[in-house]
Protein backbone atom coordinates (compact mmCIF):
# COMPACT_ATOMS: atom_id res chain seq x y z
CA UNK A 1 0.00 0.00 0.00
CA UNK A 2 1.31 3.00 -0.94
CA UNK A 3 0.27 6.28 1.70
CA UNK A 4 0.38 9.79 -0.14
CA UNK A 5 2.74 11.58 2.23
CA UNK A 6 1.00 15.54 1.19
CA UNK A 7 -2.01 14.06 1.81
CA UNK A 8 -1.51 12.96 5.03
CA UNK A 9 0.53 15.51 5.95
CA UNK A 10 -2.73 17.75 4.67
CA UNK A 11 -4.77 16.05 6.73
CA UNK A 12 -2.86 17.11 10.31
CA UNK A 13 -3.89 20.89 9.64
CA UNK A 14 -6.66 20.35 11.43
CA UNK A 15 -4.69 20.08 14.46
CA UNK A 16 -3.28 23.08 14.00
CA UNK A 17 -6.23 25.69 15.18
CA UNK A 18 -4.41 28.92 14.18
CA UNK A 19 -4.38 27.87 10.53
CA UNK A 20 -8.38 28.52 10.60
CA UNK A 21 -7.66 32.13 11.19
CA UNK A 22 -7.74 34.80 8.77
CA UNK A 23 -5.74 38.01 7.75
CA UNK A 24 -6.68 41.17 5.69
CA UNK A 25 -9.99 39.20 5.26
CA UNK A 26 -7.84 36.18 4.03
CA UNK A 27 -7.22 32.98 5.40
CA UNK A 28 -3.78 32.84 6.99
CA UNK A 29 -0.62 31.49 4.80
CA UNK A 30 2.14 30.93 7.22
CA UNK A 31 5.25 30.62 5.80
CA UNK A 32 7.45 31.63 8.92
CA UNK A 33 8.04 28.88 10.51
CA UNK A 34 11.50 28.90 10.83
CA UNK A 35 11.30 31.75 12.99
CA UNK A 36 8.44 29.88 15.30
CA UNK A 37 6.36 27.05 14.05
CA UNK A 38 2.59 26.68 14.86
CA UNK A 39 1.06 24.63 17.51
CA UNK A 40 -1.22 21.99 17.86
CA UNK A 41 -3.77 21.65 19.86
CA UNK A 42 -2.40 18.83 21.57
CA UNK A 43 0.25 21.00 22.44
CA UNK A 44 -1.71 23.62 23.78
CA UNK A 45 -3.85 21.20 25.90
CA UNK A 46 -0.88 19.37 27.50
CA UNK A 47 0.14 23.12 28.58
CA UNK A 48 -3.52 24.26 29.74
CA UNK A 49 -4.06 20.45 31.44
CA UNK A 50 -0.84 21.20 33.80
CA UNK A 51 -2.28 24.65 34.88
CA UNK A 52 -5.84 23.55 35.76
CA UNK A 53 -5.06 20.48 36.83
CA UNK A 54 -1.56 19.68 38.25
CA UNK A 55 -0.09 23.08 39.03
CA UNK A 56 2.53 23.21 41.36
CA UNK A 57 5.88 23.84 42.15
CA UNK A 58 8.48 21.04 41.17
CA UNK A 59 11.12 18.90 42.50
CA UNK A 60 10.07 20.12 46.38
CA UNK A 61 6.50 19.44 47.66
CA UNK A 62 5.87 16.15 49.11
CA UNK A 63 2.21 16.18 47.77
CA UNK A 64 0.38 14.85 45.11
CA UNK A 65 0.00 18.04 42.84
CA UNK A 66 3.68 18.69 43.48
CA UNK A 67 4.54 14.59 42.51
CA UNK A 68 2.31 15.15 39.47
CA UNK A 69 3.83 17.78 38.12
CA UNK A 70 7.36 16.88 38.83
CA UNK A 71 6.40 13.70 36.92
CA UNK A 72 5.07 15.34 34.00
CA UNK A 73 8.27 17.50 33.68
CA UNK A 74 10.73 14.74 34.41
CA UNK A 75 8.79 12.73 31.40
CA UNK A 76 9.05 15.35 29.33
CA UNK A 77 13.03 15.44 29.54
CA UNK A 78 13.05 11.48 28.62
CA UNK A 79 10.89 12.36 25.82
CA UNK A 80 13.06 14.70 24.42
CA UNK A 81 16.82 12.26 25.50
CA UNK A 82 14.72 9.33 23.81
CA UNK A 83 13.65 11.96 20.67
CA UNK A 84 17.61 12.84 20.16
CA UNK A 85 18.78 9.46 21.14
CA UNK A 86 20.54 10.91 23.87
CA UNK A 87 21.89 8.21 26.28
CA UNK A 88 20.29 9.32 29.15
CA UNK A 89 17.82 11.73 30.12
CA UNK A 90 20.01 13.45 32.66
CA UNK A 91 21.94 14.81 29.61
CA UNK A 92 19.45 17.25 28.74
CA UNK A 93 19.36 20.35 30.10
CA UNK A 94 16.25 23.01 29.97
CA UNK A 95 16.96 26.13 29.14
CA UNK A 96 15.14 29.16 27.55
CA UNK A 97 16.35 29.01 23.99
CA UNK A 98 18.96 28.18 21.89
CA UNK A 99 20.93 31.41 22.97
CA UNK A 100 20.17 30.51 26.44
CA UNK A 101 22.11 27.03 25.73
CA UNK A 102 25.01 27.88 23.69
CA UNK A 103 25.63 30.48 26.57
CA UNK A 104 25.19 27.91 28.66
CA UNK A 105 28.21 26.13 27.07
CA UNK A 106 30.36 29.37 26.68
CA UNK A 107 30.16 30.52 30.17
CA UNK A 108 30.70 27.42 32.08
CA UNK A 109 32.97 25.15 29.32
CA UNK A 110 34.11 28.05 27.76
CA UNK A 111 35.46 29.71 30.60
CA UNK A 112 37.47 26.64 32.11
CA UNK A 113 38.88 25.59 28.62
CA UNK A 114 39.30 28.22 26.03
CA UNK A 115 42.21 30.49 27.30
CA UNK A 116 44.32 33.01 25.28
CA UNK A 117 44.82 32.57 21.94
CA UNK A 118 43.12 29.24 21.47
CA UNK A 119 41.48 29.03 18.47
CA UNK A 120 37.39 28.32 17.83
CA UNK A 121 36.52 27.54 14.40
CA UNK A 122 33.24 28.85 13.49
CA UNK A 123 31.50 29.41 9.81
CA UNK A 124 29.97 32.88 8.20
CA UNK A 125 26.59 31.05 7.81
CA UNK A 126 25.69 31.58 12.16
CA UNK A 127 22.91 32.95 13.31
CA UNK A 128 23.87 35.77 15.85
CA UNK A 129 22.72 33.34 18.88
CA UNK A 130 25.96 30.80 17.74
CA UNK A 131 28.17 33.84 17.06
CA UNK A 132 27.46 36.48 19.76
CA UNK A 133 28.36 34.16 22.47
CA UNK A 134 31.84 33.02 21.10
CA UNK A 135 32.92 36.62 20.17
CA UNK A 136 31.91 37.60 24.16
CA UNK A 137 33.67 34.43 25.13
CA UNK A 138 37.01 36.03 22.96
CA UNK A 139 36.88 39.20 24.32
CA UNK A 140 36.88 37.72 28.08
CA UNK A 141 39.91 34.99 27.24
CA UNK A 142 41.60 36.31 24.40
CA UNK A 143 40.71 33.19 22.16
CA UNK A 144 40.75 33.50 17.96
CA UNK A 145 37.97 33.28 16.21
CA UNK A 146 38.37 31.84 12.36
CA UNK A 147 35.25 31.61 10.05
CA UNK A 148 35.14 28.45 7.31
CA UNK A 149 33.66 30.54 4.58
CA UNK A 150 30.44 30.28 2.62
CA UNK A 151 30.50 29.28 -0.98
CA UNK A 152 28.59 30.73 -3.96
CA UNK A 153 26.21 27.73 -3.64
CA UNK A 154 25.58 28.17 0.30
CA UNK A 155 27.66 25.86 1.08
CA UNK A 156 30.45 25.75 3.81
CA UNK A 157 34.12 25.81 2.38
CA UNK A 158 35.47 22.87 3.70
CA UNK A 159 39.02 22.78 1.98
CA UNK A 160 39.22 25.81 4.54
CA UNK A 161 38.11 23.82 7.49
CA UNK A 162 40.26 20.96 7.04
CA UNK A 163 43.10 23.69 6.97
CA UNK A 164 41.57 25.91 10.14
CA UNK A 165 41.52 22.39 11.63
CA UNK A 166 45.24 22.13 11.48
CA UNK A 167 45.63 25.11 13.47
CA UNK A 168 44.46 23.05 16.61
CA UNK A 169 41.23 24.56 17.61
CA UNK A 170 39.92 23.79 20.98
CA UNK A 171 36.60 23.88 19.51
CA UNK A 172 34.33 24.14 16.38
CA UNK A 173 30.70 25.23 16.62
CA UNK A 174 28.42 25.11 13.69
CA UNK A 175 25.00 25.22 12.45
CA UNK A 176 23.41 22.14 11.22
CA UNK A 177 20.98 23.74 8.99
CA UNK A 178 20.82 27.51 7.94
CA UNK A 179 17.84 29.35 9.05
CA UNK A 180 18.78 31.49 5.81
CA UNK A 181 19.94 29.42 3.23
CA UNK A 182 18.05 26.03 4.60
CA UNK A 183 22.08 24.64 3.77
CA UNK A 184 21.91 21.24 5.95
CA UNK A 185 25.74 21.21 6.62
CA UNK A 186 27.44 17.39 6.61
CA UNK A 187 27.72 17.37 10.50
CA UNK A 188 28.65 13.73 10.30
CA UNK A 189 31.91 14.39 8.51
CA UNK A 190 32.54 17.87 10.06
CA UNK A 191 32.36 16.36 13.66
CA UNK A 192 34.61 13.30 12.65
CA UNK A 193 37.26 15.76 11.52
CA UNK A 194 36.66 17.84 14.29
CA UNK A 195 37.38 15.04 17.08
CA UNK A 196 40.16 13.93 14.77
CA UNK A 197 42.04 17.65 15.42
CA UNK A 198 41.28 17.50 18.98
CA UNK A 199 38.58 20.11 19.36
CA UNK A 200 35.15 19.67 20.84
CA UNK A 201 32.34 20.38 18.76
CA UNK A 202 28.70 22.62 19.31
CA UNK A 203 26.10 21.72 16.95
CA UNK A 204 23.38 24.38 16.76
CA UNK A 205 20.34 22.47 15.85
CA UNK A 206 17.93 25.06 16.25
CA UNK A 207 16.51 24.25 12.31
CA UNK A 208 17.66 20.83 12.20
CA UNK A 209 16.17 18.74 15.29
CA UNK A 210 12.62 20.19 13.96
CA UNK A 211 12.99 19.41 10.53
CA UNK A 212 15.25 16.19 10.53
CA UNK A 213 16.05 12.91 11.98
CA UNK A 214 19.11 14.17 14.85
CA UNK A 215 20.81 10.96 16.64
CA UNK A 216 23.18 12.71 18.96
CA UNK A 217 25.01 9.31 19.29
CA UNK A 218 25.57 8.58 15.70
CA UNK A 219 26.96 11.76 15.14
CA UNK A 220 28.82 11.68 18.07
CA UNK A 221 27.95 15.56 19.20
CA UNK A 222 29.68 16.99 22.04
CA UNK A 223 26.94 19.88 22.64
CA UNK A 224 23.98 20.33 21.05
CA UNK A 225 21.39 23.32 21.83
CA UNK A 226 17.62 23.55 19.81
CA UNK A 227 14.48 24.96 21.18
CA UNK A 228 10.77 24.27 21.38
CA UNK A 229 9.24 27.05 19.73
CA UNK A 230 10.29 25.85 16.39
CA UNK A 231 9.19 22.29 16.45
CA UNK A 232 5.33 22.67 17.75
CA UNK A 233 6.41 23.45 21.04
CA UNK A 234 5.68 26.50 23.57
CA UNK A 235 8.25 29.80 23.89
CA UNK A 236 10.76 29.79 26.54
CA UNK A 237 12.11 26.15 26.99
CA UNK A 238 15.44 25.25 25.16
CA UNK A 239 17.40 22.06 25.42
CA UNK A 240 21.00 21.70 25.66
CA UNK A 241 22.54 18.07 25.69
CA UNK A 242 26.07 17.49 26.27
CA UNK A 243 28.15 14.58 26.59
CA UNK A 244 27.90 12.97 29.95
CA UNK A 245 32.08 13.73 31.29
CA UNK A 246 31.74 17.46 30.02
CA UNK A 247 28.39 18.08 31.44
CA UNK A 248 29.90 16.60 34.83
CA UNK A 249 33.02 18.71 35.08
CA UNK A 250 31.64 21.96 33.87
CA UNK A 251 31.22 24.17 36.54
CA UNK A 252 27.48 25.33 36.94
CA UNK A 253 26.04 28.53 35.34
CA UNK A 254 23.26 30.47 37.18
CA UNK A 255 22.92 29.88 40.73
CA UNK A 256 20.10 29.55 42.90
CA UNK A 257 17.18 27.80 44.10
CA UNK A 258 17.23 23.68 42.63
CA UNK A 259 20.72 23.85 41.58
CA UNK A 260 22.45 23.23 44.87
CA UNK A 261 23.27 20.10 46.76
CA UNK A 262 23.86 21.95 50.43
CA UNK A 263 24.21 25.63 51.01
CA UNK A 264 25.64 27.36 54.02
CA UNK A 265 26.70 30.85 53.92
CA UNK A 266 29.71 31.42 52.27
CA UNK A 267 29.59 28.06 49.91
CA UNK A 268 27.44 25.67 48.23
CA UNK A 269 27.81 22.08 46.63
CA UNK A 270 25.63 21.59 43.12
CA UNK A 271 23.59 18.81 42.62
CA UNK A 272 23.21 16.34 40.18
CA UNK A 273 23.30 16.56 36.40
CA UNK A 274 20.74 18.29 34.94
CA UNK A 275 19.50 20.04 37.66
CA UNK A 276 23.08 21.63 38.09
CA UNK A 277 22.43 23.66 35.51
CA UNK A 278 18.38 24.47 36.33
CA UNK A 279 18.51 27.25 38.37
CA UNK A 280 15.27 28.11 39.97
CA UNK A 281 11.47 27.31 39.17
CA UNK A 282 11.96 26.31 35.60
CA UNK A 283 9.57 26.45 32.69
CA UNK A 284 7.24 23.70 33.80
CA UNK A 285 4.30 24.13 31.51
CA UNK A 286 6.48 24.77 28.78
CA UNK A 287 8.56 21.26 29.38
CA UNK A 288 5.19 19.52 29.24
CA UNK A 289 4.59 21.63 26.11
CA UNK A 290 7.96 20.61 24.76
CA UNK A 291 7.08 16.97 25.57
CA UNK A 292 3.11 16.94 23.69
CA UNK A 293 5.38 18.25 20.99
CA UNK A 294 8.04 15.33 20.76
CA UNK A 295 4.93 12.93 21.00
CA UNK A 296 3.50 14.76 17.25
CA UNK A 297 6.16 14.81 16.17
CA UNK A 298 7.58 11.06 17.10
CA UNK A 299 3.92 10.06 15.69
CA UNK A 300 4.69 11.36 12.09
CA UNK A 301 8.28 9.68 11.82
CA UNK A 302 11.01 12.23 11.65
CA UNK A 303 11.99 10.54 8.27
CA UNK A 304 8.38 11.33 6.92
CA UNK A 305 8.52 15.37 8.15
CA UNK A 306 11.95 15.13 6.56
CA UNK A 307 10.56 13.53 3.10
CA UNK A 308 8.00 15.62 3.21
CA UNK A 309 9.52 18.84 3.63
CA UNK A 310 11.74 17.93 0.80
CA UNK A 311 8.61 17.70 -1.75
CA UNK A 312 7.44 21.33 -0.56
CA UNK A 313 10.92 22.59 -0.90
CA UNK A 314 11.32 21.21 -4.47
CA UNK A 315 7.92 22.54 -5.15
CA UNK A 316 8.65 25.63 -3.79
CA UNK A 317 12.15 26.08 -5.68
CA UNK A 318 10.70 24.98 -9.06
CA UNK A 319 7.63 27.26 -8.79
CA UNK A 320 9.10 30.70 -7.42
CA UNK A 321 12.26 29.89 -10.13
CA UNK A 322 9.50 30.65 -12.58
CA UNK A 323 8.96 34.25 -11.26
CA UNK A 324 10.92 36.86 -13.84
CA UNK A 325 13.46 39.05 -11.83
CA UNK A 326 13.83 36.54 -8.59
CA UNK A 327 16.75 36.01 -7.42
CA UNK A 328 17.06 32.55 -4.79
CA UNK A 329 19.96 31.98 -2.15
CA UNK A 330 21.36 28.45 -1.76
CA UNK A 331 21.40 24.90 -2.53
CA UNK A 332 19.04 22.49 -3.86
CA UNK A 333 16.32 20.64 -2.47
CA UNK A 334 18.47 17.37 -1.12
CA UNK A 335 20.76 19.83 0.63
CA UNK A 336 18.34 22.49 1.80
CA UNK A 337 15.58 22.16 4.61
CA UNK A 338 12.37 23.65 4.26
CA UNK A 339 13.75 27.45 3.98
CA UNK A 340 14.01 29.80 0.56
CA UNK A 341 15.58 33.18 1.00
CA UNK A 342 15.16 35.36 -2.10
CA UNK A 343 14.84 39.03 -3.45
CA UNK A 344 12.60 39.88 -6.28
CA UNK A 345 13.87 42.52 -8.60
CA UNK A 346 14.24 45.85 -7.23
CA UNK A 347 11.57 45.62 -4.65
CA UNK A 348 12.32 45.99 -1.03
CA UNK A 349 12.17 42.37 0.82
CA UNK A 350 10.21 44.69 3.55
CA UNK A 351 7.43 46.20 0.78
CA UNK A 352 7.24 42.55 -0.30
CA UNK A 353 6.63 41.11 3.22
CA UNK A 354 3.64 44.11 3.72
CA UNK A 355 2.39 43.42 0.27
CA UNK A 356 2.53 39.60 1.10
CA UNK A 357 1.12 39.65 4.14
CA UNK A 358 -1.92 42.57 3.15
CA UNK A 359 -2.80 41.15 -0.35
CA UNK A 360 -2.58 37.62 -0.01
CA UNK A 361 -2.54 36.58 3.66
CA UNK A 362 1.05 35.06 3.28
CA UNK A 363 3.13 35.65 6.11
CA UNK A 364 6.57 35.69 5.46
CA UNK A 365 10.20 37.04 7.16
CA UNK A 366 11.61 39.81 5.73
CA UNK A 367 15.18 41.33 6.59
CA UNK A 368 19.07 39.97 8.05
CA UNK A 369 17.35 36.93 9.70
CA UNK A 370 19.98 37.34 12.97
CA UNK A 371 22.54 36.51 10.19
CA UNK A 372 24.07 40.33 9.19
CA UNK A 373 27.75 38.54 8.49
CA UNK A 374 26.38 36.00 6.25
CA UNK A 375 24.35 38.97 4.41
CA UNK A 376 26.90 40.89 4.04
CA UNK A 377 28.47 37.76 2.47
CA UNK A 378 25.97 37.89 -0.15
CA UNK A 379 26.51 41.62 -0.22
CA UNK A 380 22.48 41.70 1.08
CA UNK A 381 21.00 44.41 3.05
CA UNK A 382 18.01 41.86 3.24
CA UNK A 383 15.98 39.01 1.52
CA UNK A 384 12.53 37.55 1.62
CA UNK A 385 12.36 34.28 3.04
CA UNK A 386 10.01 31.35 3.39
CA UNK A 387 9.86 28.69 5.26
CA UNK A 388 8.10 25.48 5.47
CA UNK A 389 6.81 23.19 8.21
CA UNK A 390 4.79 19.60 8.47
CA UNK A 391 1.56 21.77 7.99
CA UNK A 392 2.99 23.69 4.34
CA UNK A 393 0.64 22.57 1.54
CA UNK A 394 1.47 23.07 -1.85
CA UNK A 395 -1.12 25.34 -2.03
CA UNK A 396 0.43 27.86 0.32
CA UNK A 397 3.28 28.02 -2.38
CA UNK A 398 1.00 28.87 -5.05
CA UNK A 399 -0.51 31.58 -3.04
CA UNK A 400 3.27 33.15 -2.21
CA UNK A 401 3.97 32.71 -6.03
CA UNK A 402 0.61 34.58 -6.82
CA UNK A 403 1.57 37.42 -4.34
CA UNK A 404 4.82 37.77 -5.29
CA UNK A 405 2.83 38.29 -9.18
CA UNK A 406 0.65 41.10 -7.24
CA UNK A 407 4.14 42.72 -5.58
CA UNK A 408 5.53 42.98 -9.31
CA UNK A 409 2.56 44.40 -10.46
CA UNK A 410 1.87 46.88 -8.05
CA UNK A 411 5.82 47.52 -8.40
CA UNK A 412 5.88 47.52 -11.90
CA UNK A 413 7.44 50.97 -13.55
CA UNK B 1 -7.51 55.18 7.43
CA UNK B 2 -6.59 52.09 5.00
CA UNK B 3 -3.54 49.70 5.12
CA UNK B 4 -2.99 49.66 1.45
CA UNK B 5 0.61 50.53 1.84
CA UNK B 6 1.25 50.78 -2.25
CA UNK B 7 -1.34 53.52 -3.02
CA UNK B 8 -0.53 55.19 -6.38
CA UNK B 9 0.96 58.48 -4.45
CA UNK B 10 3.34 56.78 -2.49
CA UNK B 11 4.95 54.45 -5.38
CA UNK B 12 5.13 57.90 -7.20
CA UNK B 13 6.63 59.39 -4.66
CA UNK B 14 9.31 56.51 -4.22
CA UNK B 15 9.92 55.87 -8.14
CA UNK B 16 10.17 60.11 -8.34
CA UNK B 17 11.41 61.09 -5.47
CA UNK B 18 12.07 64.69 -4.69
CA UNK B 19 14.71 66.54 -3.61
CA UNK B 20 16.71 63.91 -4.56
CA UNK B 21 20.66 64.60 -3.97
CA UNK B 22 23.06 66.11 -1.69
CA UNK B 23 24.17 69.67 -1.22
CA UNK B 24 27.69 70.89 -1.39
CA UNK B 25 27.70 72.65 1.37
CA UNK B 26 24.78 71.85 3.85
CA UNK B 27 23.68 73.96 7.45
CA UNK B 28 22.00 70.91 8.40
CA UNK B 29 23.57 67.05 7.50
CA UNK B 30 22.80 63.66 9.52
CA UNK B 31 22.20 60.05 8.15
CA UNK B 32 20.99 57.55 10.15
CA UNK B 33 20.12 53.61 8.71
CA UNK B 34 17.56 51.37 10.14
CA UNK B 35 19.85 48.08 11.38
CA UNK B 36 16.34 45.66 10.78
CA UNK B 37 15.99 46.19 7.45
CA UNK B 38 19.24 48.27 6.33
CA UNK B 39 17.34 51.19 4.91
CA UNK B 40 19.57 54.00 4.44
CA UNK B 41 19.00 57.72 4.88
CA UNK B 42 21.09 60.68 4.76
CA UNK B 43 19.26 64.64 4.72
CA UNK B 44 21.04 68.03 4.17
CA UNK B 45 19.57 71.46 4.29
CA UNK B 46 20.59 75.26 3.83
CA UNK B 47 19.17 77.73 5.97
CA UNK B 48 18.55 81.15 4.92
CA UNK B 49 17.43 83.81 7.49
CA UNK B 50 14.63 81.63 9.50
CA UNK B 51 14.39 79.36 6.53
CA UNK B 52 15.23 75.81 4.90
CA UNK B 53 16.01 77.37 1.30
CA UNK B 54 16.93 73.92 0.08
CA UNK B 55 16.66 69.95 1.02
CA UNK B 56 18.04 66.67 -0.31
CA UNK B 57 17.87 63.71 0.76
CA UNK B 58 19.57 60.26 -0.55
CA UNK B 59 19.01 56.80 0.64
CA UNK B 60 17.76 53.18 -0.13
CA UNK B 61 15.53 51.27 1.11
CA UNK B 62 11.92 50.09 0.77
CA UNK B 63 9.46 52.43 -0.61
CA UNK B 64 7.83 53.77 2.65
CA UNK B 65 10.79 54.48 3.98
CA UNK B 66 11.60 56.73 0.85
CA UNK B 67 8.50 57.67 0.13
CA UNK B 68 8.14 59.00 3.35
CA UNK B 69 11.67 60.91 2.64
CA UNK B 70 10.57 62.44 -0.61
CA UNK B 71 7.05 63.64 1.08
CA UNK B 72 9.16 64.90 4.04
CA UNK B 73 11.63 66.98 1.88
CA UNK B 74 8.71 69.06 0.05
CA UNK B 75 6.78 69.65 3.39
CA UNK B 76 10.13 71.10 4.71
CA UNK B 77 11.02 72.96 1.71
CA UNK B 78 10.70 76.96 2.47
CA UNK B 79 9.57 76.27 6.23
CA UNK B 80 10.48 78.28 9.37
CA UNK B 81 12.74 76.22 11.43
CA UNK B 82 10.11 76.54 13.75
CA UNK B 83 7.70 74.95 11.86
CA UNK B 84 10.56 72.38 10.93
CA UNK B 85 11.17 71.92 14.48
CA UNK B 86 7.53 71.06 15.47
CA UNK B 87 7.18 68.47 12.95
CA UNK B 88 6.31 65.10 13.97
CA UNK B 89 4.50 61.79 13.77
CA UNK B 90 1.20 62.73 13.12
CA UNK B 91 2.29 65.19 10.25
CA UNK B 92 3.54 62.94 8.54
CA UNK B 93 1.44 60.13 8.72
CA UNK B 94 -0.94 62.46 7.24
CA UNK B 95 0.69 63.15 4.60
CA UNK B 96 1.70 59.28 3.66
CA UNK B 97 -2.74 58.92 4.40
CA UNK B 98 -2.24 55.61 5.72
CA UNK B 99 -1.89 53.79 8.92
CA UNK B 100 0.96 52.06 9.08
CA UNK B 101 1.46 48.78 11.50
CA UNK B 102 4.12 48.95 14.12
CA UNK B 103 6.35 46.78 12.63
CA UNK B 104 6.73 49.50 9.74
CA UNK B 105 6.84 52.76 11.92
CA UNK B 106 10.52 52.14 11.55
CA UNK B 107 10.57 52.57 8.06
CA UNK B 108 7.66 55.21 7.84
CA UNK B 109 9.62 57.33 10.16
CA UNK B 110 13.28 57.62 9.49
CA UNK B 111 13.44 60.39 7.56
CA UNK B 112 11.73 62.31 10.44
CA UNK B 113 14.30 61.02 12.69
CA UNK B 114 17.16 62.07 10.59
CA UNK B 115 15.56 65.17 9.77
CA UNK B 116 15.93 65.91 13.83
CA UNK B 117 18.87 64.37 14.53
CA UNK B 118 20.20 67.04 12.43
CA UNK B 119 18.88 69.93 13.32
CA UNK B 120 19.70 68.50 17.05
CA UNK B 121 23.46 68.87 15.70
CA UNK B 122 23.19 71.71 13.91
CA UNK B 123 22.05 73.08 17.22
CA UNK B 124 18.42 74.25 16.16
CA UNK B 125 16.79 72.58 18.39
CA UNK B 126 17.34 70.45 21.85
CA UNK B 127 17.20 66.89 21.07
CA UNK B 128 14.41 64.96 21.95
CA UNK B 129 14.75 61.47 23.74
CA UNK B 130 11.41 60.85 22.70
CA UNK B 131 11.89 60.86 19.04
CA UNK B 132 14.77 57.85 19.41
CA UNK B 133 11.63 55.88 20.11
CA UNK B 134 10.13 56.40 16.76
Amino acid sequence: MTISISSTFADLRKDFPILKREVHGKPLVYLDSTASSQKPQSVIDAMSDYYARYNANVHRGVYQVSEEATDAMEKARVKVARFIHAPRSKQVIFTRNTSESINLVAYTWGMANIHKDDLIILTEMEHHSNLVPWQLLAQRSGARLEFIPVTDDGLLDLTIYAQLLQQQPKLVAFTHMSNVLGTINPAQEMIAQAHAAGAIVLLDAAQSVPHLPVDVQALDIDFLAFSAHKMLGPTGIGVLYGKRTLLEEMPPFMGGGDMIRTVSLRSSTWNDLPWKFEAGTPAIAESVGLGAAVDYLQALGMDAVRAHEIEITSYALEQLQQVPTIAIYGPGAEQRGGVVSFTLGEIHPHDLASILDQEVGVAIRAGHHCAQPLMERYNLAATARASFYIYTVKEDIDMLVQGLHKAQNIFSF
Amino acid sequence: MSMDYYREYILDHYRNPRNYGKLEQPDVHSEDSNPLCGDQLSMDLTIEGDRVSAVRFQGRGCAISQASASMLSEMIEGKTIQEVVALGKDAVLDELGISISPARTKCAFLALRVLHRGLAIAGLETPDDSEEEL
